[in-house]
């Protein structure tokens, strides 16, 4: 399946950039960026497959825990550091976003929006947790346990004193939403650009 | 791995002189050595694009016999023979591995037990003081005897991650992959002081005598104490209670003495005698000075600084219950590396093996190391001039 996410991933990046992936998996998003960007790119991984995965396509990559924080990086070390679709895994995802918005000119964080109507309808209707392709996980053993939404994330860039840059949004991996309306209603993934203003 | 790996099978140490006067090694402390003799194995075939080359870096007690055997009899292998072979991680088929017993070592290269052409007679505590840069010199000099101009890959652990390092520093266009484990990027004070009660048990024993003991008798107690307490250094706890517990040897009370009831005690006086049998206490008071001289950032400098020239792709490999080098330590090289956007993987081995891991864990770290072999290779060029 082509990932439209990444994609627009992909279009936020510029040419040559130096790129921090955290929580790259296997490294497929690192590998694109590598080569369709010409980035200077590296990844922060926990699990020990997909680490081994990186290395095996010659990426650099940090075998560590995101919840750890960013300490050993520099204030403005990276142009772009990227966070997909891991946030709501993060135990501490708020000092994540803060970190990243301090090591990487620009910060990245694709997640998926609990308040997708389908989500709110699923649990308004079967009394449920919701399950779906972007959160393919039984309530008890999901990864997921910190989930938001569109209007969560960005009171937390409010909070944080975060400027959001751009807001992009899909109704989900292979469907794109140009002109979505209220977003919070109706898109499955959020992709949100931050800077932290100087 | 699948299961068809093998043993690099029958091997045999080789010899070369270097550095034969007047062009003798000029060492760290300033002082000249030549001719240097070096013990060597190699496993596998060199490439006609002497491309495919891995020098494999032992540590303190280790040596040239990383793999295979030296007779078709030989119950034990080479000291790192779960990772080398045909089908193995450092897959022999592919690779040209080689191995070397370092400068001050008593395995076959020059040390303080060989004999030193000027006076005829064992260097003894005359030999000059050896450094891990000079280890990895006069391993480069065994490289020009080898026609190898660049490797494709230098890899070990603990003093051998060390000696990894330093060549990457010295001679960074000879080195395209560099796998560090286990080791740090200066020799940390924790085992500094273990090292130094190490050589205090040597040079306390009487028959030491200033290091001038050999035709006599030799130091074996001191070099047996020295050696029960770094062997501590490379279990952990949990290995040792998981290993040994309290439980007591061949008896069922306690014998109100001092002899060996509990089950460790046996073991690491049965370690520390049976290493006085291949190994020379003078070499052990050099080698683990050259450890604890050893700091890549010499001078004050910050790592990222000391690092800055290096060319190689690094994976730097710690191990979770590692506590004489611990996972920080190797985080701190490869985040050095990081910070001057090198290339460089980080991969931490949960094990609970303690700093011994990196000889043990052989399902652990084939898979990684494999994988970064296979895709550096394809990154290989010889940098302009050379080869």
């Amino acid at each position: 399946m082509r990932r439209l996410d990444y994609e627009l991933i992909e279009r936020l990046v510029p040419d040559g950039a130096s790129v921090l992936d955290l929580g790259c998996g296997d490294g497929e998003l690192l590998a694109e960026l590598i080569r369709e960007k010409h980035v200077r790119g590296s990844g922060v991984e926990i699990s020990q497959a997909a680490v081994e995965a990186c290395v095996a396509k010659g990426l650099s990559v940090f075998h560590g825990d995101l919840d750890e924080g960013l300490a050993d990086h520099a204030d403005g070390s990276f142009d772009i550091v990227i966070l997909s679709f891991s946030l709501q895994q993060l135990r501490r995802p708020r000092l994540v976003v803060r970190e990243m918005a301090r090591v990487g000119r620009l910060a990245i964080v694709s997640f998926p929006n609990f308040a997708q109507y389908a989500i709110r309808w699923e649990m308004l209707t079967r009394g449920r947790m919701p399950v779906s392709k972007e959160l393919p996980y039984q309530w008890y053993d999901t990864p997921n346990i910190h989930l938001c939404t569109v209007h969560d994330f960005r009171d937390l860039c409010r909070e944080e004193g975060l400027r959001i840059e751009r807001e992009l949004y899909l109704r989900s991996f292979d469907r794109p939403a140009p002109g979505l309306r209220r977003p919070n209603l109706t898109a499955r993934i959020a992709i949100f650009v931050v800077t932290r203003p100087a | 791995m699948g299961g068809d790996t093998g043993s690099a099978g029958v091997v045999r140490t080789r010899q070369v002189t270097v550095a034969e006067p007047p062009r003798r090694l000029r060492l760290e402390c300033g002082d000249e050595l030549g001719p240097i003799t070096l013990a060597y194995e190699t496993y596998g075939t060199l490439s006609e694009q002497r491309d495919n080359a891995i020098l494999v870096c032992h540590a303190l007690s280790g040596d040239a016999h990383v793999a295979g055997f030296h007779r078709k009899t030989d119950k034990r292998a080479g000291w790192w023979d779960m990772l080398i072979g045909p089908g193995k991680a450092l897959d022999t088929d592919k690779y040209f591995v080689i191995g070397t017993n370092v400068l001050g070592g008593c395995n076959g290269s020059t040390g303080p037990a060989s004999v030193d052409p000027a006076t005829g007679r064992p260097h003894g505590t005359t030999l000059p003081m050896i450094t891990i840069a000079d280890m990895v010199n006069a391993q480069a000099l065994l490289l020009d005897h080898l026609g190898i101009a660049k490797l494709l890959c230098v890899i070990g652990g603990s003093m051998g991650g060390m000696q990894v390092l330093q060549w990457t520093v010295s001679h960074p266009e000879r080195v395209h992959l560099a796998v560090p484990l286990a080791c740090a990027a200066r020799q940390p004070t924790q085992a500094i002081a273990f090292n130094e009660v190490g050589r205090q048990a040597i040079m306390a024993d009487p028959h030491w005598r200033g290091g001038d003991y050999y035709g006599r008798k030799r130091p074996t107690k001191g070099l047996a104490v020295a050696r029960m307490v770094g062997h501590i250094t490379y279990l952990s706890d949990e290995a040792m209670q998981e290993k040994f517990g309290r439980r007591l040897r061949d008896i069922h009370e306690y014998s109100f003495s001092f002899s060996a009831d509990f089950e460790v005690e046996s073991y690491l006086r049965h370690q520390g005698l049976s290493f006085t049998d291949r190994f020379d206490a003078n070499s052990y008071l050099y080698i683990t000075r050259a450890i604890d001289y050893f700091d890549i950032a010499k001078g004050g400098r910050s790592l990222a600084d000391a690092l800055r020239d290096v060319q190689a792709r690094f994976l730097v490999m710690g191990f979770s219950s590692d506590w004489l080098h611990p996972p920080y330590q190797l985080k701190e090289i490869a985040s050095a590396l990081r910070a001057t956007h090198k290339h460089v993987s980080y991969y931490e081995v949960d094990s609970h093996y303690g700093h011994d891991a990196f000889l043990l864990e052989r399902e652990k770290m084939e898979g990684v190391i494999a994988a970064f072999l296979a895709s550096g290779a394809r990154t290989f060029t010889f940098s302009g001039g050379e080869g």
